[in-house]
């Protein structure tokens, strides 16, 4: 049962995810009083923290599907929004580029595809065309199609805007606090967490890749979580160069493939691996697999053989048995399933939002939407936009590969939602994501952060570990 | 309108390292008053800063003295010749023809050398390029990073740490672990010798009292937040390492992400600029002298080839040596046993006062005759026992007056 006098929200969202933050933020502007439940220290530390970034179109989705339905509306919601919200859009465009026979002709059925799914612009490219556009590109192609549509955003700024506004308008973010069960009482969920039990009228599970555990608090889970891991390597900004469009695989039944996209960030990522396992907290790289994956890129870029690794890293996507999205709504348990959302997440998620504000009017009444709402500006990290380092009296540069000023990591540890761990620091600011990964700065971030994250980066000599 | 004039000075060094402080000396010695000194940190000297230890100054001072004192006499000196330092100002972009694009702490700015010196140095691999499998905890750090909590900031990252590699700065990260009372638990070393020269290994093992593990590779790191252990192998198969933190000591890269490979062409096996014997790079407005030449040299030998360099540069300025060779530039041709070879290009003819020598890598354990072939004759050979990261001293004198088409480094 609820503490006496303890607050009784009207949704109780779990999970801090890029969809959790985006329903958060819906239901805040519709006027709700929503609260955020993440077990982590931070947002964005399951699932959401390793993606590929990019803003699909939905050519290539399932046609007639709840993914592909929320990915057009999140794109379309994402350049609705962005704008106001400070995110960045890079205009990339893709091409899905065939190595073999076989794979060229699959390529006029997945432009038929991204005609059915309303994707009316994607259109097959000449390869001459391909080698003028990507002069880097390997000779070896052997047909093309282009995307215009899909291009690369910040996927970590995106969702943390998304939270930012939902905190102006009236939501709470409780981190460290994990839900660990819940029963009905009179109408009401009161919910057991981490940091205390917790009264909600309706709740949402967004745990993704806790989806199916959080999901037993209310009902037998219609869907069981499978983490897929897929791994990536960050190549330095040198390398950015070398591509102008993301270039994605031809799709096996699987997966997507591997795909080489420049980022926000100035670099030019590759991957993901896709691997199924079990453990749903921590993916693991693998040396080996990395370097086979090197040896991939280098087969669609040559020059890449060539550039240094920024950085590599692991993400688990929530795959269930489901090859749709898991979304519903049970009016008389006063709940709502968010489950199985994959790598298109991050796209969708103001889709999502949007779908689940519609669920939730006709399974709990219509909300009273804020007539002037509150916006929010999230701090710029995106190359192609003025940074702080270069604006006049910028102070401090303490991260020197990405160039992040002691006004921006300051910013990151104040305001409504400051950077829980180092992890949300990095992702708020991308201080030591450079290529050299702390060895100039470790020292001045520890003593920056000193008494705000547990553990601490560093304690003083004097002190117990 | 008209475009403001963009402040030119005689020469801009960038990063007030040994290199570029003792380079900036030497020209303010020879007479070339109009000198500028930027780095990024907010304080002069380089990376000897944090290197707590001793070992440095013998030959450029006359005594040992540890790295901090170095670097303090070092900007002693700078400030004493009246040197000017511009300090927290990041060069973000270079142009032909010596210019550079500022960050300062006032704003953006713009900057012309009639000569710029390079002389950024280098850092240590971290752990993305070595593809080293497992989780990504807080508590990897290359030795530089811990020199930095340790020696500057007075903090402790962990309390027991495996140290990855056996090179010289691999022995620092032993002293600076037990400086800041930290446990080193084991050093580990993939091949079947210690890479650094003695003593090193004699002060980890009867100083420290470290176990040294050759032939021991890492395989993964552990660990959720925090680092948890540490997988290894040797030739009896794969263990666990109890551990806090890890270190992953060398294999130094030069810090030259700045350089823009469009205006100053780069060496893929140094990863530092091409540069001929006086340290010019292929924009002759530029030289590079330092580690970011050659990874990775003592800070006294980093301190020397400053001296040099301005030299070269006093007398470049002077119009005593033509902007390019009168014979032209002639590339050495590198044995694929070879990493690098610094200087890469040999500006013709070598003139005959110089003394100088190529600085090479092997990429792996090696043994053979290496020998410098101009055209089809041996001018200089020796049997050699060549190492990774130790140095390869390789003579030019033979090259004075010289006039080759062709010259080679062969390992036979």
């Amino acid at each position: 049962m609820a503490s006496p006098g303890s607050q009784i929200y009207s949704v109780a969202v779990i999970g801090g995810g890029v969809v959790g933050c985006a329903v958060l933020r819906r239901l805040a502007l519709a006027g709700l009083r929503p609260v955020l439940l993440e077990r982590g220290p931070d947002i964005l530390g399951g699932a959401s923290k390793g993606n590929s970034a990019i803003l699909h179109t939905g050519f290539d989705a399932p046609p007639g599907g709840l993914e592909l339905a929320c990915m057009q509306r999140g794109y379309r919601a994402y350049l609705a929004v962005r704008e106001r919200l400070n995110l960045p859009l890079l205009e990339t465009s893709a091409l899905v580029v065939a190595w073999s026979a076989v794979q060229a002709a699959r390529l006029p059925e997945i432009v038929a595809k991204a005609q059915t799914n309303g994707v009316g612009d994607v259109r097959p490219m000449p390869l001459d065309e391909l080698f003028a556009r990507e002069p880097a590109l390997a000779r070896t192609a052997t047909g093309a199609v282009l995307v215009p549509g899909e291009h690369v955003i910040d996927p970590w700024s995106a969702p943390l805007a998304y939270a930012l506004q939902a905190l102006a308008n009236g939501a709470e973010i409780r981190r460290d606090c994990a839900v660990t069960d819940g029963r009905r009482v009179d109408g009401l969920w009161h919910l057991d967490t981490s940091r205390g039990p917790l009264a909600a009228a309706v709740v949402i599970n967004c745990a993704g890749l806790q989806g199916d555990l959080v999901e037993a608090i209310c009902r037998d889970s219609p869907f069981t979580v499978a983490p897929r891991k897929g791994q990536f390597v960050v190549f330095d900004k040198p390398a950015a160069r070398l591509l102008r469009s993301t270039i994605l695989a031809v799709p096996d039944a699987r997966t997507k493939g591997v795909l080489l996209a420049r980022t926000a960030f100035g670099n030019l990522l590759l991957g993901p691996t896709a691997e199924d396992q079990l453990d749903r907290e921590r993916a693991e790289v693998d040396g080996s697999v990395l370097a086979e994956l090197i040896a991939r890129g280098a087969g669609i870029v040559p020059a890449l053989a060539g550039e240094r690794v920024t950085a590599t890293f692991a993400g688990l996507r929530p795959a269930t048995q489901h090859t749709d999205y898991v979304i519903e709504a049970l009016p008389a348990e006063r709940w709502i399933t968010i489950g199985g959302i994959r790598s298109t997440g991050l796209t969708a998620a103001l889709g999502i939002a949007e779908h689940i504000a519609d669920l939730y009017g006709d399974s709990f009444g219509p909300a009273d939407e804020r007539p002037d709402p509150a916006w929010v500006q999230v701090p710029n990290l995106c190359e192609e936009r003025p940074r702080p380092y270069q604006s006049a009296d910028c102070g401090e540069i303490v991260c020197h590969c990405e160039w992040v000023t002691r006004g921006e990591i300051a910013a990151a540890l104040a305001g409504p939602l400051p950077a829980g761990d180092l992890g949300g620091l990095r992702r708020r600011t991308r201080c030591m994501l450079g290529r050299c990964q702390g060895f100039y700065c470790a020292g001045r971030v520890a003593e920056l952060t000193a008494g705000r994250f547990d553990p601490p980066l560093a304690r003083a000599r004097g002190d117990a570990a | 309108m008209t475009r403001p004039a963009v402040e030119t000075r005689d020469v801009v060094v960038v990063g007030a390292g040994p290199t570029g402080l003792a380079a900036a000396l030497r020209l303010k010695a020879l007479g070339v008053a109009d000198v500028v000194v930027l780095d990024r940190e907010t304080e002069a000297g380089g990376i000897p800063r944090h290197c707590g230890h001793t070992g440095f100054g013998l030959r450029e001072f006359g005594r040992l003295m540890t790295g901090p004192a170095f670097a303090r006499r070092t900007v002693r000196d700078a400030a004493r010749a009246g040197i000017e330092l511009r300090l927290g100002t990041t060069v973000t972009a270079i142009a032909p023809d010596g210019r550079l694009a500022l960050a300062t702490p006032q704003g953006p700015a713009q900057l012309r050398g009639r000569r710029v010196l390079l002389a950024t140095g280098v850092r240590e691999t971290p752990r993305p390029p070595r593809l080293v499998s497992g989780t990504r905890p807080w508590g990897v750090l290359n030795t530089g990073a811990l020199q930095q909590l340790v020696y500057l900031k007075g903090l402790r990252p962990f309390a027991r740490a495996v140290v990855v590699g056996s090179e010289l700065v691999s022995f620092s990260a032993l002293l600076t672990l037990k400086a800041g009372g930290m446990r080193p638990v084991a050093m580990i070393e993939p091949g079947p010798r210690i890479t650094a020269r003695r003593p090193g290994d004699l002060v980890a093992r009867h100083l420290l009292g470290v176990p040294v593990l050759t032939g021991t590779r890492l395989v993964a790191i552990q660990g959720g937040a925090r680092v948890e252990g540490v997988v290894v192998e040797d030739r009896q198969g794969q263990r666990d390492i109890d551990c806090d933190g890890v270190i992953l000591t060398g294999r130094f890269l030069p810090e030259a992400a700045v350089v823009d490979r469009d205006v100053v062409e780069l060496d893929p096996g140094s990863g530092g600029p091409v540069i001929d014997q006086s340290w010019r790079c292929s924009d002759p407005s530029y030289y590079a002298c330092g580690n970011l030449v050659h990874p990775v040299e003592s800070a006294g030998r980093c301190y020397r080839e400053g001296l040099a360099a301005a030299q070269a540069i006093a007398a470049d300025l002077a119009g005593s040596t033509s902007p390019a060779a009168a014979d032209g530039m002639l590339r050495v041709e590198l044995d694929g046993a070879l990493r690098y070879l610094c200087p890469q290009v040999v500006a013709l003819p070598v003139a005959p006062p110089s003394r100088w020598a190529f600085n090479a890598r092997a990429a792996q354990e090696t043994r053979g005759r290496l020998a410098l072939l101009a055209d089809n004759a041996a001018i200089w050979s020796r049997r050699i026992h060549a190492l990774p990261e130790r140095r390869l001293t390789v003579p030019a004198d033979g090259l004075r007056g010289l006039r080759p088409r062709r010259l080679r480094l062969v390992l036979e």
